[in-house]
């Protein structure tokens, strides 16, 4: 199994947690800009943590074998702070770099106007970058959230194979299928969907334009739920090839579209279970364990 | 390639036209060197990692801060060089550290050096390899501290990052820097570990 994680904030993860992903089979992944559980206060502290999406993070991921790309904006819960609404003056210089796949998380919370007219704002930026878009759907109120969303979105004007809508569940699939847009599912314990659900989503509505996220965070969450989606699936009698579209091939394609998914594997230099027997050679691009 | 001008792709001789007619067309340009010219270490063999040589898109975004150096006063582009590594990801950052020897001395030149010293400064901070190796160039050889020139050195050993990537290594080699390389060996000795065969070497090299 090959996995592309859409959605997952490496930032909060272990390195741990990169190993047992790569054993697993993720060789990819897309980090988007969130909020941290703490709001922030000011635009500085913003950008250092773009810089560590754009540098440290992804620096981290590949002492792993594993390709880490961000999305990049001024996240819903926060745009309702105006302290935070400078972030949108530098957004268009991160939404210029390697291995920015996408405008994002963009989209409602608590559907406020200041989020509203924040959301438009980056849909537009989007299209003036030529980049996809991630949108956030809000766990309140989801369903009248999600619709108004779709209403924002098409709106803008931005061409829906290059929206992708997440953290849908049963009760809203059917609203952006017909949409053109692409679908995405968190597998997140408690409060999103789990992979039984989601197995039986896809049995329903097919894998086309379907993703499948972790999400995981500093919340309780789990970084290998793609790969327990994928065991579902082909406990459910999915193809190998089923697995692969919505772990893989989605994902993928999607992100594709902003032309900066550097997907070139990873040489490890050595098997991830093997002790480093302060072997200096091996030891070096392991930031990790040197720094301690 | 087609259209390549003395093996220089053709991407980099159009960027370097505009950089040349308007100077802030760099921060649409620095970014994009990779995407456009590739990534690859230059000497593959020898350097597989590019720490030692840095890499193809370090050589272009050189080659944009020499058309800044030309075009820009001394204070506008040291501004102008700060502002790419503030901004810039770590090929960005890599980029600039790397081309920070090549900025003219000129009148007035103190002032580059003491202007972009930080910059070398805080890549050191990082536990980048990619930033360490580009930090320990030609200018730090020349313009850093003796004391924080010496820890940098450490901190490649630590990360395994080849010497051979410091620049000056020879020359700026010091009855300090030997003290606290022997110091690093006897302790990695003691934890049971083995010595990093580079620690070895720079040892033997000064005795």
């Amino acid at each position: 199994m090959r996995i592309f994680d859409p959605h997952i904030h490496m930032s909060s993860r272990t390195t741990s947690d990169y190993e047992s992903m790569y054993e697993v089979g993720v060789r990819a992944l897309v980090e988007p800009a969130f909020w941290l559980g703490q709001p922030r206060t000011n635009v500085g502290s913003f950008t250092d943590y773009f810089d560590s999406l754009i540098g440290w993070e992804r620096f981290r991921a590949t002492q792993f074998g594993i390709r880490h790309h961000c999305t990049i904006a001024l996240n819903p819960k926060e745009a309702n702070d105006p302290r935070c609404s400078e972030v949108l003056d530098v957004l268009p210089r991160y939404l210029a770099k390697d291995g920015v796949v996408a405008v994002g998380e963009v989209g409602y919370d608590s559907m406020s106007a200041a989020e509203e007219s924040v959301f438009a704002r980056q849909l537009t930026m989007a299209v003036e970058h030529a980049l996809p878009v991630l949108v956030h759907t809000p766990h309140r109120d989801k369903i009248a959230g999600t619709r108004r969303t779709l209403d924002l979105v098409r709106e803008s004007g931005i061409a829906p194979e290059l929206v992708l809508i997440d953290h849908l569940t049963e009760l809203t699939v059917e609203l952006v299928l017909g949409s053109g847009c692409w679908m995405g599912f968190s597998i997140y314990p408690d409060t999103k969907m789990d992979e039984q659900r989601m197995v039986s989503v896809l049995r329903e509505y097919g894998t086309e334009r379907m993703l499948v996220n972790s999400a995981a965070d500093w919340g309780r969450s789990d970084p290998l739920a793609t790969y327990r989606t994928g065991r579902a699936m082909r406990a459910a009698g999915f193809s190998l090839s089923d697995v692969d579209t919505v772990l893989w091939r989605n994902p993928v394609d999607f992100y594709a579209q902003s032309g900066r998914l550097m997907l070139e594997p990873l040489e490890l230099s050595r098997p991830l279970d093997a002790t480093f027997a302060g072997n200096s050679v091996l030891r070096g691009p392991r930031a990790d364990r040197a720094a301690s | 390639m087609n259209g390549e001008v003395d093996g220089i792709h053709p991407w980099l001789v159009e960027a370097e036209q505009a950089i040349h007619g308007d100077p802030t067309t760099v921060h649409a340009f620095f970014p994009a060197v990779g995407r456009k010219v590739g990534r690859e270490p230059l000497y593959p063999d020898t350097d597989p990692d590019g720490l030692i040589h840095g890499t193809v898109d370090d050589r272009g975004r050189a080659r944009l801060l020499a058309v800044l150096a030309d075009v820009l006063t001394p204070f506008r582009l040291a501004q102008e060089v700060i502002d790419l590594y503030r901004y810039g990801d770590s090929a960005e950052r890599s980029g600039v550290l790397r081309a920070l020897h090549l900025l003219p001395a000129g009148p007035g030149a103190g002032s580059i050096v003491e202007n972009v010293r930080w910059i070398v400064e805080d890549a050191l901070r990082t536990n980048d390899t990619r930033l360490v190796a580009a930090a320990l160039g030609p200018f730090s050889a020349r313009h850093l501290p003796a004391g924080s020139w010496r820890h940098g050195v450490l901190k490649c050993l630590f990360l395994g990052v080849p010497i051979d990537a410091i620049a000056g290594l020879q020359l700026r080699s010091d009855a300090e820097l030997v003290r606290m390389v022997t110091d690093y060996a006897a302790e990695r000795t003691s934890a049971g570990r083995a010595v990093p065969a580079d620690a070895k070497r720079l040892l033997e090299a000064s005795t």
